[in-house]
């Protein structure tokens, strides 16, 4: 109960803040099994999509984000797993716990959309860090689900890395057309085809 | 007639002058082939339901006194420096600038308002915002572009802030026999600047031919223009009565003012084409953001405070 009204209450905050305006672009807000990819420059960024989906697709899309930085308080593992039932991943090289990619796989066949970054980090630049494979091996193992590019516009600047207090600036989400695995599709076509369907959605460069 | 009485009346004509364009905008939507649309006519509509909103929002704070006046034009200020600075080009190394920008400067301006510190008022924004701002950007450590982001700081605090808190501003004011008055000039100022934009857009819908200069607005016009200008100087003459003003001098003021809004919003349109929008924001239907809207009493606001104090004062 107390998770959901925080849930909700964060999610007013977020579009409080931002204004936040989801656009989208060849793409429609379906109750189809999905994973939005994003850029990824803030801790908000998975807040603001979640709080821009409509209300019906939010309850059974989970954001996927790094064990690392989410576990280590309480609070922080309490609103990770309580409110935003995360797919929580290991993300270090030498791991010995479950495969993340096994992991997302398993939320989506229990009918949970998910909310990646496939940057695997906060981007501190402009423009998009080289994707990791995870995406590309979720979509083999995945091959029905739509991947959709969903390009973040200011929260990075909202609220960038570091920041304590978030300055009000308005932000945009730009959804765009829902892109899977072509048969033999190779690895790194595959990631360059999603690169480049999230770099198209971003406003001209400065 | 007593203050209270007159601001009461100017509302009802501006009410009633709103109901007679739903009327004729509802006219023309019904004349259109059935299941036929327009976008200009949508458009037109859109627009005049919002009018009813912004002119029931001023009249609240109106109503509310200068209290409500001064939060009212916080606000305004508020959303026209978000909607600006989410458009600009600003790095990580500006995040202390604009902390500052939102939450120092902003209500700082507003509150010398409030309590009536006019020295300070006219030197906070463009001294110590000027100075002070990007000191705090350096002591972030990115050089990158740093003249630039400094500029565009520091000119949408201008824009934004500084010119925009001098439409309450004009509450300080003290004009000898026109004691209590002085929202009236706000009235005055919002009505003959505010119908200058709304009489351009008629005039350029109706006659519009030569553009004016489609680099930066494509829109306007020179008919529309011409038109609009006139149109709302003779209003601003009829208003002649909320003023100090006589007859030619308030006529005198409004063209003043309607040719300085006009290039407020012709150099806003310029920034847009640069960034490549076409509006400033979504906020008000059929409008674009709120920076679309009080782009012309950016402009024209300083400069009519300073008429007012130079010469009424």
């Amino acid at each position: 109960m107390i998770e959901k009204l925080f849930g909700l209450l964060l999610c007013n905050f977020a579009k409080l803040l931002t204004g936040v305006r989801p656009l989208w672009q060849n793409c429609e807000p379906e109750a189809k099994l999905r994973v939005y990819f994003a850029n990824h420059r803030s801790h908000g960024d998975f807040v603001l999509i979640w709080a821009a989906l409509p209300a019906v697709l939010r309850r059974q899309t989970r954001p996927v984000a790094g064990a690392d930085y989410w576990l280590d308080s309480r609070f922080k593992t309490w609103l990770i797993n309580k409110v935003f039932h995360a797919v929580l991943v290991d993300r270090r090289p030498g791991r010995d716990g479950p495969d993340p990619v096994e992991q997302m796989a398993a939320a989506l066949q229990a009918g949970n959309s998910l909310i990646l970054f496939p940057e695997g980090t906060r981007n501190l630049d402009e423009a998009l860090l080289p994707f990791k494979s995870g995406i590309f091996h979720l979509a083999q193992a995945m091959p029905s689900v739509e991947f959709v590019p969903v390009w973040i516009e200011n929260l990075g600047r909202v609220m960038p890395k570091g920041a304590i207090v978030p300055v009000p600036l308005l932000c945009t989400l730009t959804f765009g057309a829902p892109l899977t695995l072509t048969p033999g599709e190779a690895k790194a076509e595959f990631l360059a085809r999603a690169r480049h369907a999230l770099l198209d959605l971003a406003p001209p460069a400065n | 007639m007593s203050p209270d009485h007159t601001l009461f009346n100017v509302f009802a004509a501006v009410f009633a002058a709103l109901a007679v364009a739903s009327g004729i905008a509802a006219g023309l939507k019904w004349r259109l082939a059935a299941g036929a649309s327009s976008v200009v006519i949508d458009n037109l509509n859109a627009r005049i339901n919002a009018w009813w909103w912004m002119v029931g929002v001023l009249a609240v704070a109106f109503w509310i006194g200068e209290g409500g006046i001064i939060v009212l034009f916080g606000l305004i200020s508020f959303q026209a420096l978000r909607e600006y600075i989410s458009l600009t080009h600003t790095r990580r190394g500006d995040h202390h600038a604009l902390m500052w920008c939102f939450f120092f400067f902003l209500p700082a301006q507003y509150l010398l308002i409030a309590i009536d510190w006019y020295g300070l008022f006219s030197i906070l924004i463009p001294v110590y915002a000027f100075l002070l701002l990007p000191i705090s950007a350096t002591l972030c450590s990115d050089a990158e572009r740093f003249l630039e982001r400094a500029a565009k700081v520091q000119w949408g605090l201008m824009i934004c802030v500084y010119c925009i808190s001098h439409v309450p501003a004009l509450l300080t004011l003290e004009i000898p026999g026109f004691f209590g008055r002085n929202a009236q000039l706000i009235i005055f100022l919002v009505l003959t600047v505010q119908s200058s934009d709304v009489f351009q857009y008629v005039c350029g819908k109706l006659f519009g031919k030569r553009k004016l200069a489609p680099a930066i607005s494509p829109s306007k016009t020179l008919e529309g223009l011409v038109g609009g200008l006139l149109t709302s100087t003779v209003l601003g003459a009829a208003l002649y009565w909320l003023t100090p003003f006589n007859v030619w001098q308030a006529a005198l003021v409004a063209l003043t003012i309607n040719i300085v809004g006009f290039f407020g919003g012709f150099v806003l349109s310029a920034i847009k084409r640069d960034r490549g929008v076409k509006d400033w924001g979504t906020l008000i239907e059929g409008h674009g953001g709120m920076l679309d809207r009080v782009d012309s009493i950016s402009f024209s606001a300083p400069i009519f405070f300073h008429i007012v104090r130079y010469w009424w004062v």
